[in-house]
């Protein structure tokens, strides 16, 4: 704990659809420029908690969200919050590339255009900066005008962080990151994770324990919408105090 | 385990210091104006949208207040019972009875149902549970295609095919007919209906679930079995919509019928007699409808009764087609 | 089993068939490409140039109206309103039940329309009665295509911080361009092969329009008058008429599964 400093403190955090709680009571703070990891087995709220952070679940849908989240100081959830200003302050991952139906590009200048940069030449010297930081560039630099389609699974990966990076948030958000991508792919991302996190905060959500070992300082365990154990990566791999984090360590409950 | 909350001071949401020289082009949110445009596009974006949105919930009931508006003026006058049950067509002399038009409507209506819905019915059965999957997509845009043919298309090819195939039916039968006639008109609009009963039904199929199948399959049952005693049952309701939908198209289409029918106001005794429904009616006498009194309002009236008809069964088909997907979800 | 598809196959290959096989011969050039001179409708020279530049008009005009008015209603309803909305749900509806308003309806409606704010038959009242018309066919087809749109993609334009109208027109629409062109060119088909609908509200003319005000011809109208008369030569053009309007439609068609194979390039599965 020492060294950590808080960026998201997530305070009495409850969400519901309908009167099913998916998310029960949370309060948990993640620490500025580490790599946290929430583990837990599948449906447990990994996702929807990662989504509350980025203010994703949509009200339409029955989801009802209680409590606070405070970035930066400042509550998410407070009613003249603006919402794409939080948004922006987080980039998203998710479990399949979610590549714009464009350019590689513009995928990568999209964020850093809606937000109003024009001039050109800035622009391209963004989307080569931002591509280079998520490892992507020598790849694609001969082809910034084919559409980010064609490009294979673990390149789109990176292209959606490189295009996340490019709106300058100060969080990076991964839901499953690498869930869809070959070894190799999986082993590139979370290498530029890791060469990441000394400027950014980083928040992955993964069912795959031992990715959680390689790249976590912090470890989140949630299960079935509870947090039931958190704290610093070794700490809680090497003397875990919970039954359920030990059971599930060790392969009984997954 | 709780640490200390970052303050603004310790220099939170500030840009990370970048080692490799690069700038930080924006402001962390951009600059603040053009911040506050895009919200406010957003915003009005929003409203405006709302706005049209309620431009087609509200354009059938100003089409339905539109055509009622006109039709009072006969209304006023002629008792509604008189004007649909009336025999005589003469609107010189200011007799608007609608009788023999409603019967034509009725007849040809009835004649393509009982011809389309069996065929159809077969053939979506067919696409759905017995062609290999190849055929079906093959087979998709063939009724796609059916459906996009222009209805002057099929009138003409009644003219050419249908009409003179029935004159030799009726001379065969020794009953002596144009051939345009009721049996010609609900022919071409049994084609014409192919499409809608096919396109609802092979969905309506589509969703019953393949489980179902595969354990009615497993228990030993062939395809036909399961095609009559699995999936038809299951879709009984979405049949009846699909079969509505069709009635419903049928019993408005105007030009391909008004072509091949004869169009002679006479309420018809045979198949092979000619009629004259309703659309006809008005695609005929928009010309002169506007230099006899009531005439127009007459022919408002007509297009008003089609559009509660067809209202009707719409309405029906689509509440019934969401009931069954609600229970089948 | 083969019986059921042939029916279906038989109908569409028996009906495109005879009528080319029964206009084509009757086609010239002059046909295409000429207005009508005086008395072709007697069995002199002339050709139908003025219903088809008039329907492609008057089609083109509707369709962009439609396109106009539809492609924000699909995205207010899909980008905008909850998958569950209720106002979604009711527009739907509408869309479902004026999409079975038949054309002739239309056509009545328009007149009034055209009589209420006082224009007289022109290509402007035939567009505008023809938009109408196609709204509920071009927003159904559309609405299928951009409910596909998954939630993720939509997901991460907003994690960027896109607002809902940037994520409609930036991601949605690019997205979905092939199947929005798809129903747009449905739409434009459906317009130029519509009769009932313009039979109160176009007028018809031997001369090509000039003017939205102008009245205008179209194609199956110049059908189904040519059809109406006593003379063998006429009824062999409308014949000839009849396989130009096949071929348009056939073409449109066409067209569109071309247009989504290439503009599907940027479309993520």
């Amino acid at each position: 704990m020492e060294g950590f400093r808080t960026h998201i403190s997530i305070q009495n955090l409850n969400v519901n659809h309908g009167s099913r709680r998916i998310l029960k009571d949370i309060t948990l703070d993640i620490p500025d420029r580490r790599i946290t990891v929430i583990v837990g087995p599948s449906g447990c709220g990994k996702t929807t908690l990662l989504k509350s952070l980025n203010r994703l679940l949509d009200p339409s849908e029955g989801l009802r969200v209680h409590g606070r989240i405070l970035v930066d100081g400042e509550n998410i959830y407070s009613p003249d919050v603006e919402v794409t200003h939080i948004r922006r302050k987080m980039g998203l991952l998710s479990q399949k590339p979610q590549v714009l139906p464009m350019s590689i590009f513009d995928n990568v200048a999209f964020a850093p255009r809606i937000h109003g940069l024009r001039e050109k030449k800035t622009l391209a010297r963004t989307v080569e900066h931002y591509l280079k930081l998520a490892g992507l560039w020598e790849e694609v630099k001969d082809r910034l005008a084919t559409p980010a389609s064609e490009l294979s699974v673990g390149q789109q990966q990176r292209l959606c962080l490189a295009r996340g990076l490019a709106a300058e948030p100060g969080i990076i958000l991964g839901d499953e990151p690498t869930s869809a991508l070959d070894p190799q792919s999986s082993k590139h991302v979370e290498q530029r994770l890791i060469d990441l996190k000394s400027d950014y905060t980083v928040v992955v959500v993964t069912h795959i324990l031992r990715q959680a070992k390689r790249i976590a300082d912090y470890i989140v365990f949630l299960y079935l919408g509870e947090v039931v154990e958190h704290g610093p990566a070794e700490k809680v791999f090497e003397r875990p105090r919970d039954p359920r984090t030990r059971a599930y360590l060790t392969g009984e409950i997954s | 385990m709780r640490f200390r909350l970052l303050q603004k001071s310790d220099g939170v949401g500030k840009k990370p210091q970048r080692t490799d020289g690069i700038l930080a082009v924006l402001e962390t949110d951009g600059p603040a104006p053009s911040r506050k445009r895009r919200l406010i596009k957003d915003l009005a974006a929003r409203r405006f949208l709302f706005g049209l949105t309620l431009v087609p919930g509200l354009l059938v009931f100003v089409m339905l207040f539109g055509l009622f508006w006109k039709a009072r003026a006969i209304l006023a006058v002629k008792p509604l019972g008189r004007l649909l049950l009336g025999t005589t067509w003469k609107p010189s002399q200011g007799e608007f009875g609608m009788l023999a038009f409603l019967a034509g409507t009725l007849a040809v209506t009835v004649v393509a149902m009982v011809i389309a819905v069996p065929i159809s019915l077969l053939t979506a059965v067919t696409l759905s549970e017995y062609a290999p999957r190849r055929m079906r997509h093959a087979a998709r845009p063939m009724v796609d295609l059916l459906a996009g043919l222009p209805s002057v298309v099929y009138g003409v090819w009644g003219v050419l095919v249908i009409v003179p195939f029935v004159e030799r039916l009726a001379s065969m039968l020794g009953v002596s007919s144009s051939g345009y006639s009721i049996l010609a008109g609900g022919i071409v609009l049994a084609i014409m209906v192919f499409p809608t009963i096919i396109h609802v039904s092979l969905e309506v199929f589509s969703s019953v679930s393949k489980d179902l199948r595969d354990a009615a399959l497993s228990l030993g049952a062939n395809r036909w079995e399961v095609a009559k005693k699995v999936v038809l049952r299951k879709s009984r309701q979405g049949i009846i919509a699909a079969v509505v939908l069709g009635l419903s198209r049928a019993f408005g289409e105007t030009m391909a019928v008004l072509m091949v029918v004869g169009n002679i106001p006479r309420v018809p005794k045979s198949l092979f007699d000619p009629g004259y429904p309703l659309p006809a009616l008005l695609a005929n006498n928009y010309g002169e409808m506007m230099s006899v009194p009531l005439y127009d309002s007459a022919l408002m009236l007509a297009a008003l009764i089609l559009m509660l008809v067809v209202l009707t069964f719409n309405v029906a088909a689509r509440m019934i087609l969401i009931r069954a997907e609600r229970t089948a979800g | 089993m083969g019986l059921a598809l042939f029916l279906v196959v038989g109908c569409l290959v028996f009906i495109v068939g005879t009528i080319v096989w029964k206009g084509l011969p009757a086609l010239k050039l002059s046909m295409i490409f000429q207005t009508p001179k005086g008395g072709f409708y007697l069995g002199k020279e002339g050709g139908i140039l003025n219903a088809i530049l008039g329907s492609l008009a008057l089609a083109g005009g509707a369709t962009l109206l439609a396109l106009l008015v539809s492609l924000p209603i699909v995205l207010y309803l899909n980008v905008y309103t909850g998958r569950r909305s209720r106002t979604a749900g009711f527009i739907r509806f509408s869309f479902d039940v004026l999409w079975g308003v038949p054309s002739i309806v239309y056509g009545a409606f328009g007149f009034l329309l055209m009589v209420f704010i006082g224009l007289r038959t022109s290509l402007l009242a035939g567009i505008l009665t023809v938009a109408l018309l196609e709204l509920p066919i071009m927003s159904r087809a559309m609405d299928e295509v951009v409910r596909l749109v998954p939630r993720d993609l939509t997901d991460a334009a907003y994690s960027l911080g896109a607002t809902r109208l940037e994520t409609a027109f930036r991601v949605v629409v690019r997205q979905t361009l092939p199947g929005i062109l798809t129903a747009v060119l449905i739409a434009f088909g459906r317009g130029i092969g519509d009769a009932a609908s313009v039979l109160f509200t176009a007028g018809f003319t031997d001369r090509v329009p000039t003017s939205l005000l102008q009245p205008a011809a179209t194609l199956p109208l110049a059908i189904f008058f040519q059809l109406g008369t006593p003379f063998a030569e006429v009824r062999e053009r409308a014949y000839a008429s009849a396989a130009v309007l096949t071929v348009l439609i056939l073409a449109i068609s066409l067209i569109s599964r071309a247009a989504v194979r290439k503009y599907s390039r940027h479309t993520i599965r």
